[in-house]
């Protein structure tokens, strides 16, 4: 189900503005990637590209190729929704849909496909997704409560659980901890690393302890001054990173010198 | 902190003129309305008393107040509920494609010119009702009766002037699109960007995402629109008085000539010619119209609030 992620030569643009240059990377299925650097600098925009999320702002656009299975995501045939429905994403900020209760918000992408499932597989699957999300103890007692009533931390597995119960292929999380308590976080992060066996993580964040915690690879953005593209500066194991940087500009960033 | 064993006081808020010239305003402002309703009330209740006390033989029509006016609120509410049924789904399509689907200029252009719809007097849409709409819908009419006449809603004889029960519901229905569509449109636009772009990453089409995440989230704003093109269906006078053809009683046939009138459209026509107790039954009729409009939008208030939980405002 894990799939590797090939990008090659990815611009991406707002409008006229390039907002990321020249990415070329790997990415290993059934593992971490993380992704950090300071703020501005084009890793929510280029974790954005990899499921076409991005297009939603008017004038996105993206130029080169992101290559998941073989599969180019930027072909002219390839449907923005197929792709969506083969990645997920979890957001910076918890958000389950307020009009739709616990149960309603884990089914709500499976309904999207419009298969027709049994009321018994609808159960089985909403709890084996809440389970993987690491939720279904706490809120096993009132499915038909409203998601929104949840706190923070739960809402934010609560939306884990909604986009692992479509069996994406890739799960890309975008701070997915930045509005969290730190006790929350551990929950996330603890997932993170069961979840690596199903599936291929990116994940964006500011917290350089996180990275080096839950990742196996580390890809470290920057760009040269306001108003230039963000790039990949450094793409490395995760320890590597942390330890034995081959750029420079990485070492200055996590050794705290700037940023 | 220091180290005083001071009683814990609590410290008054302090209070700049402009707190309580802004406090007292509102507080005035709010007062003024509850006053002013109140008002009308009474006015409405002590002008229409002659009409309740008095013999059923000494009021217009001879056979009671409870007679006068039953075919009036029948009159009025089913022109109302004609041009709710009529108006709202066109305008949350509107709504929809302006603020989801229409190119940016487009959208602009299109809300202006439905806005513009709001500033058209209603005696321009009465007369574009006798003029231009209802010659329009007589071979309709006559169409609906000969195929659809097994429904008493069409059941004819069809009106050779086409002033029937459903041209004025449709005129009713142009004159509040703009006021559903306008509240539509802005409870859409402000559909939350994470609620949206939820939907979008789950793999919903724009049709999808706008099923999740806007059309729940707008869905109480939507009832508070169209309770308030209600509101104003329920009262509007001109475009009734000169759109549709009255004389009858109660009816569900929608297509035929006679119809019954509207209390508004009722009031205004009779008004002129009226003394002494005929004004107290028209005034009564009045009241009957304030505790209908009263009672929706009380009953709006329990849809919106049913599922507050649930309501996205949390």
């Amino acid at each position: 189900m894990a799939k590797r992620i090939d990008v090659s030569d990815l611009d991406i643009f707002y409008g006229a503005f390039k907002a990321v240059e020249g990415v070329n990377v790997s990415i290993e299925p059934r593992s971490v990637t993380a992704l950090i650097g300071p703020s501005g600098c084009g890793k929510s925009t280029f974790l954005r590209s990899l499921n076409r999320m991005h297009e939603v702002i008017p004038g996105a656009r993206v130029e080169g190729k992101v290559v998941i299975d073989g599969q180019d995501l930027y072909g002219s045939d390839v449907d923005p929704v197929d792709v969506r429905r083969q990645i997920g994403m979890v957001f910076q900020r918890p958000n389950p849909f307020p009009t739709m209760s616990i149960y309603d918000n884990v089914v709500a992408g499976v309904r999207l496909n419009a298969k027709k499932m049994k009321k018994s597989d609808l159960d089985d699957l909403v709890e084996s997704s809440l389970q993987g999300a690491n939720l279904w103890n706490e809120v096993k007692d009132r499915l038909s409560r409203p998601g929104s009533g949840l706190s923070g931390g739960q809402q934010q597995r609560l939306c884990i659980a909604r986009a692992i119960a479509v069996q994406p292929e890739v799960l890309l999380m975008d701070e997915p901890c930045s509005a969290l308590d730190p006790i929350s976080t551990l929950a996330i992060e603890d997932l993170m690393t069961e979840l690596k066996d199903r599936f291929t993580i990116v994940i964006v964040t500011h917290n350089m302890q996180q990275a080096a915690r839950v990742s196996e690879q580390t890809g470290f953005f920057n760009l040269n001054g306001v108003g230039q593209p963000g790039r990949l500066i450094e793409f490395n194991p995760t320890e590597k990173i942390f330890s034995n940087p081959d750029q420079k500009a990485t070492e200055d960033y996590i050794s705290g010198r700037f940023g | 902190m220091t180290a005083t064993d001071a009683p814990p006081t609590r410290p008054r808020p302090r209070q700049q003129p402009g707190d309580r010239v802004f406090a007292g305003s509102a507080k005035g402002a709010g007062i003024l309305i509850l006053v002013i309703l109140a008002g009308v009330a009474i006015f409405l209740i002590t002008e229409a008393f002659p009409a309740f006390t008095a013999d059923s033989a000494d009021l217009p029509g001879g056979e009671g107040l409870f007679s006068y006016v039953a075919p009036l609120v029948f009159g009025t509410l089913i022109a109302a509920v004609l041009a709710l049924i009529v108006a709202t789904p066109l305008a949350v399509g509107i709504a929809l494609f302006i603020t989801y689907y229409a190119p940016r200029r487009i959208a602009a252009a299109l809300g202006y010119v439905v806005d513009l719809l709001a500033a058209i007097p209603s005696v321009v849409y009465g007369f574009w009702g006798i003029f231009a709409l209802a010659p329009a819908m007589v071979p309709f009419y006559g169409w609906a009766e000969d195929n659809l006449g097994f429904l008493p809603f069409f059941a004819g004889p069809a009106s050779a002037t086409g002033r029937t029960m459903l041209t004025a519901g449709l005129v009713l229905a142009v004159m509040i699109l703009p006021i559903i569509s306008a509240i539509s449109r802005e409870v859409f636009s402000q559909a939350p960007a994470l609620h949206r772009e939820a939907a979008l990453a789950l793999g919903a089409t724009r049709w999808e995402m706008i099923k999740m995440a806007v059309l729940p989230y707008g869905k109480s704003g939507v009832i508070g629109g169209a309770m308030l093109g209600l509101g104003r269906a329920l009262g509007e006078t001109l475009a009734i008085a000169l759109v549709l053809s009255v004389s009858g009683g109660i009816t569900f046939n929608l297509i035929s000539s006679s119809n019954p009138s509207t209390i508004a459209a009722n009031i205004a026509l009779q008004f002129p010619e009226s003394t002494g107790l005929a004004v107290s039954t028209l005034i009564a009729s009045g009241l009957v119209l304030f505790v209908i409009t009263l009672l929706v939008n009380m009953l709006a208030r329990y849809v919106v609030n049913r599922r507050a939980d649930f309501s996205g405002a949390n």
